[in-house]
């Protein structure tokens, strides 16, 4: 292990995960392959959170009203014009964003609580609409969608089968979620730390600081939107519950547990919270949730840094711990 | 670059009859003032003058109640903050204010990038990324921080800071750069390569600062402003107004800036 270097090492083990990613099918059952992918779908949703609240700052309350729209526009493309999974996406990525850009540019001009507050407030007016909207959404029953397809036109390539919608997930997801890592790496990512870290140097530095939150809003809300298309995509359904508080706040554990600014800490704790609510409903039934607050208040007080702090904290790493700390002394 | 900022003009900055009011407070009652370019223009008065106030009109986080101020050539009296900046008008702060929690380059490459139009860029050239560091590592230089480009800000001593700010600062390329008391909390061998560190700035670049040190301002100064319960009371060369009276006046009660002010001479 020493003679690695940190970068080396660390694209090492992204390899293998991606390796072992691919080879989940071989390696897992009809119900923990549909766990997963599962996962991989919210884990991409939650990590467009972390954009907002792990990198820019912006304690979001109401992000699944982007991914819900997403899910809505593809239920009905799928249903009204095409089974298209390509027609699908481009129609949840661009309504997703154009939602993220109207609620915005209201939503970016307040601060903290404010923030909070105003995008609790736009997720629940949406997650109204869409129960009472019924002519479009048939309300609380829901849609029920066709099988997506990958061919052009109805019925052609049809992603039957878990396996099949399973690769067609991952590779989303990688595409998606690569786009998220280039984005940070950027030097747009580097100005929303900097906004993060001190907006008001920002400023003083020459930053228009309203455009670029505007920016990230836009997209973390278009990316929420495809994580939308594909929930849809996979579970064939959507009803207003995919918009509902619930889906905001646990991506919003789950960016914590993981570890906010890291976006592999979002997927982390995804598993992690899909995990405790399949493997504990069955032992707890509805109280899972009470199981996964005392997680989450747990993870909060022993892992400040979240699951992807976890290496750092038990030694693993512990030469960055040395920089660090011998920096402060 | 911008158009009207190369005008050769030996005025930088101009306040016109500014005031500043907070409900009945004045805090700056018809100010004129103006700065000349390549000034070591130093700004002093008794606590509670109006000078941390000034500052703010001219860098936009406060609007005037009345009056004109123009910078470069514009009228930029109520101008956003950012604006100014992108105009050339740059700060240092009291509290120094930096990304504590990011690398003392990267503090620097993220003024720059600013300058340099890369701030949007998802995918930026990688000839455009290496130029901003080579900038930032040119102005790290300047302000000899270069050793501890690595460090986390946050983990700075209070000097070094002080540096930081000022490279940061520099980053945006200004024309005048406003200096908010640079030398306040440090020691004496800080204050003093401090001092020899603005000393070597271009003398193209126009300081202006607010500072308490008497030894500071008349080492540096090559232009004096005193104001006094939000008004100018005294402008001049060092000498003029280490003979004033009025400022004198001013200062009475304030027996330690009087020892300083006028003690040595």
């Amino acid at each position: 292990m020493r003679a690695l270097a940190p970068g080396r090492a660390a694209r090492l083990v992204q390899l293998a995960l991606v390796a072992l990613l691919a080879m989940a099918p071989l390696l897992l059952g009809d119900f923990r392959l549909f766990l997963l992918t599962e996962i991989l779908i919210f884990g991409l949703f939650a990590a467009s959170l972390d954009l907002l609240v792990g990198y820019t700052g912006l304690l979001s309350l109401g992000h699944a009203a982007y991914l819900g729209v997403g899910s809505y526009a593809t239920a009905l493309i799928a249903i009204h014009l095409t089974d298209n999974v390509f027609a699908g996406i481009a129609a949840a990525v661009l309504s997703s964003g154009v939602v993220a850009a109207a609620t915005g540019w209201l939503a970016v001009r307040t601060r903290g609580v404010y923030f909070l507050m105003l995008t609790l407030a736009f997720a629940q007016l949406l997650f109204t609409l869409a129960i009472t909207w019924d002519s479009l959404t048939h309300g609380a029953n829901g849609l029920p969608t066709p099988k997506p397809t990958l061919g052009p036109g109805d019925g052609g390539g049809a992603l039957d089968g878990g396996t099949a919608f399973y690769y067609y997930a991952l590779v989303a997801f990688l595409i998606g979620f690569g786009l998220l890592r280039a984005i940070v790496a950027s030097p747009f990512g580097r100005t929303l730390v900097g906004i993060r870290e001190n907006e008001a140097r920002m400023r003083s530095l020459g930053y228009g600081v309203a455009r670029y939150r505007l920016a990230v809003f836009c997209i973390a809300g278009a990316v929420a939107g495809f994580a939308g298309s594909l929930t849809v995509q996979h579970s064939n359904y959507m009803s207003p519950s995919g918009i509902s508080f619930e889906v905001s706040t646990l991506a919003l554990i789950a960016v914590i547990i993981g570890g906010r600014a890291t976006l592999v800490g979002a997927v982390l704790g995804s598993a992690f919270v899909f995990i405790i609510r399949d493997e504990l409903s069955s032992a707890f039934n509805e109280h899972w949730r009470l199981v996964l607050g005392v997680v989450f208040i747990g993870v909060v007080y022993l892992l400040p840094r979240g699951l992807s702090g976890l290496p750092a904290r038990t030694g693993l790493l512990s030469r960055r711990i040395q920089t660090t700390a011998g920096g402060s002394a | 670059m911008i158009p009207g900022i190369e005008r050769v003009s030996p005025t930088v900055l101009e306040l016109s009859d500014v005031s500043k009011r907070y409900g009945d407070l004045l805090v700056l009652e018809a100010v004129s003032l103006s700065v000349d370019a390549g000034a070591r223009h130093a700004l002093i008065g008794p606590n509670g003058a109006g000078k941390s106030t000034l500052f703010h009109v001219i860098t936009g986080t406060e609007r005037v109640t009345r009056g004109r101020i123009v910078f470069g050539g514009k009228v930029i009296t109520t101008l956003q903050e950012h604006r100014r900046t992108q105009l050339g008008l740059g700060r240092t702060f009291q509290q120094t204010s930096l990304f504590d929690g990011l690398s003392v380059i990267a503090n620097v490459e993220l003024a720059v990038q600013q300058r340099s139009g890369l701030a949007h860029r998802l995918f930026p050239s990688s000839r455009g990324r290496t130029r901003v560091n080579e900038r930032a590592r040119e102005l790290l230089e300047l302000v000899g921080l270069e050793p501890r480009e690595a460090i986390l800000a946050g983990a700075l001593s209070h000097g070094e800071r002080r540096q930081l700010d000022v490279a940061v600062s520099l980053a945006t390329n200004p024309t005048l750069v406003l200096m908010d008391e640079p030398t306040a909390g440090m020691s004496r061998d800080e204050a003093m390569s401090f001092l020899s560190m603005i000393a070597s700035l271009p003398a193209s670049l126009t300081i202006l600062m607010v500072e308490h040190d008497m030894d500071v301002v008349f080492e540096l100064a090559t232009w004096i402003s005193v104001l006094d319960a939000g008004k100018l009371i005294a402008d001049g060369t060092p000498e003029a107004i280490r003979g004033s009276r009025e400022v004198q006046d001013a200062y009475l009660g304030e027996g330690e800036h009087i020892a300083k002010l006028f003690g040595p001479v």
